[in-house]
């Protein structure tokens, strides 16, 4: 065996890792449903899911663990897989949904229509993402005006951030209503998630992920570098563009009812790199599914650890994915010394 | 058949390149060679439309490039570059991107485009590593994976930015080889050469661009003679007769 990666990139333990990854969606999932400050058991889950009983536990399943179980598979699968896609668009490992100013640009939105029309929760999702795009589309824009390099990209990421934030929490200090939970926001939390919420931006990240997975050719073309993909045939600029487009609506949509919730979108895609490979089809499949499954297990871990407490999920996921991440890139650096 | 016609290219209004004229033709191995930044590789983006012209055409098939789509053009063209990014995938699926012009969305490869990579590795002499991955593998196995893939996209013209550079010598004349072959089997190649020994001995043609101006364009043995290479690079070219042909060298 050449190297722990070599081996993870071979068909037989590809199928291994798929199979792996789809048991602990389901695992995840379940549990998220089953166990809480209150835990019920799989088969008073079922029957609450299937309407077969009535009372507190269904009450619980239905209207709290449902709906949060479902956002956080969603925002898992949109943040991680938006970050794939943003990483391999860019050209930039460093790139995620969190640093080049989607999920700043989404939370301004959000807080700002929180201020303009608390109502109108459906158009809540759409908003975000409005202001996801226009967050990647400003740093695009000074990035490339600065040499589109892969720092400047960054710093331009960097700094629109920094003013998106600075105007959250402008808005949060005039009217302290517009974000309800507004710590909760900033650290990215599912606490007290509706379907109603959930349903508008539901729509929007399926859709976007559907196409984002029908673009992954043109995505692997793309990586091979601007001049060989437009030899090969493909309009580089509109394809870049329409794949962040669809990067942002996936994040911003995911951002308007988890809050800014970062790491996910960062360290998902580098873990599946590893485990499923480069290729872009699978790689955003694998994101989605590693993302839903990370999150789902944190928000899990956040209730039940300090219960009946507990910690927004942001904390747990960077307790958690910060460490691993540094293993992995430990792990990454011993490789490459040792090769 | 690609044709320049007085063509002008650089960047911004600055031009690099000034009112070159030349066909591609097919059969024909053409090595475009000239001393540093005298605006080889900014002719051959500008021909395959990655940049903007300033002047002149380029001719596909004798209809300007301009009124192609990259699409169509790709169907046209080949860009062997200089530099690239070398995503971690498999030698097998890289050589299938050279497939990517002839599908339309979503991008689903057929049984043909299968069958064109398989080939295409077998005739570049890729296929005993196609399975891997492309980090794995050396200078020289990573240019023929791009000669494979160069092959799977099947067009009349093949442009390349200096295959050769990094490549060991048995690499170097492996690649030439290759030019020579898909010339043979009658497609246009120019290639970008800094080895002129290596460009007189197996080109058709020599076009010499100084300055961003076409200075010579005719047989090696011609460009020799006219001792147009001496004045472009400031040597002294010398050759003598072997059982192969004319062998350069300079000194």
């Amino acid at each position: 065996m050449k190297s722990w990666r070599t081996f993870c990139t071979r068909r037989v333990s590809r199928r291994l890792i798929w199979a792996a990854l789809s048991v602990l969606l389901l695992l995840s999932a379940a549990l998220s449903l089953c166990l809480g400050a209150v835990p019920i058991s799989l088969g008073d889950t079922l029957a609450a899911l299937l309407g077969r009983i009535q009372g507190p536990q269904a009450h619980i399943v239905l209207y709290s663990r449902l709906p949060r179980t479902c956002g956080c598979l969603l925002a898992g699968m949109a943040l991680a897989s938006s970050g794939a896609v943003i990483q391999g668009v860019l050209g930039n490992p460093m790139a995620a949904p969190n640093i080049i100013g989607v999920n700043a640009g989404a939370g301004l939105i959000v807080a700002l229509s929180g201020v303009i029309a608390p109502a109108a929760v459906a158009v809540t999702p759409l908003a975000a993402f409005l202001g996801a795009l226009a967050g990647v589309m400003l740093v695009l824009f000074i990035a490339e005006r600065t040499g589109a390099s892969k720092l400047t990209l960054i710093l331009a990421g960097m700094a629109v951030s920094a003013i998106f934030s600075a105007g959250i929490d402008a808005v949060v200090t005039f009217v302290p209503d517009a974000l309800l939970g507004y710590s909760d926001f900033r650290i990215g939390s599912l606490a007290g998630l509706t379907m109603a919420r959930l349903a508008p931006a539901a729509g929007i990240i399926l859709l976007a992920f559907v196409l984002v997975l029908s673009l992954a050719g043109e995505m692997d073309v793309l990586m091979l570098g601007r001049d060989v993909s437009q030899s090969l045939g493909l309009r580089v600029k509109p394809m870049r563009l329409l794949l962040l487009a669809l990067a942002a609506a996936l994040a911003g949509a995911a951002v308007s009812f988890c809050g800014l919730l970062g790491f996910v979108g960062l360290i998902v895609p580098h873990i599946m790199r590893r485990l499923v490979g480069a290729e872009s089809r699978g790689l955003i499949l694998g994101s989605a599914l590693g993302g839903a499954v990370m999150l789902t297990g944190c928000d899990l871990l956040s209730r039940i650890l300090f219960a009946p407490y507990e910690l927004p999920v942001g904390i747990m996921l960077s307790f958690l994915g910060g460490p691993f991440f540094i293993f992995l890139l430990l792990r990454q650096r011993g490789g490459r010394i040792h090769d | 058949m690609i044709e320049l016609r007085d063509l002008s290219a650089g960047y911004g209004r600055q031009a690099v390149v000034h009112g070159v004229s030349m066909m591609l033709e097919p059969g024909k191995v053409i090595a475009l060679l000239g001393p540093n930044g005298c605006g080889k590789s900014t002719l051959l983006r500008t021909v395959l439309s990655l940049q903007p012209r300033l002047g002149g055409e380029v001719l596909v098939d004798g209809v300007p490039a301009e009124r192609l789509t990259p699409r169509q053009l790709a169907q046209k063209m080949t860009y062997l570059a200089q530099s690239r990014n070398t995503p971690n995938i498999t030698a097998r699926h890289m050589v299938l991107h050279g497939r990517f012009p002839y599908l339309s969305y979503p991008r689903r490869y057929r049984a043909e485009d299968y069958e064109m990579v398989e080939k295409a590795l077998r005739w570049a002499g890729a296929e005993n590593f196609a399975h891997r991955f492309m980090e794995e593998l050396s200078g020289g196995q990573r240019q023929k994976v791009y000669l494979a893939m160069a092959l799977a996209q099947d067009t009349q013209t093949i442009l390349m930015d200096e295959p050769t550079t990094f490549l060991d010598v048995a690499h170097q004349l492996e690649v030439m080889a290759i030019a020579r072959r898909l010339a043979e089997e009658g497609r246009a190649v120019l290639m970008v050469l800094h080895d002129l020994c290596l460009a007189l001995r197996w080109a058709d043609e020599a076009a010499v661009l100084i300055d961003g101006s076409m200075a010579f364009w005719g047989t090696p043995e011609d460009a020799f003679e006219a001792g147009i290479l001496d004045r472009a690079f400031g040597i002294r070219l010398a050759r003598v007769m072997t059982e192969n042909g004319w062998q350069y060298y300079y000194g």
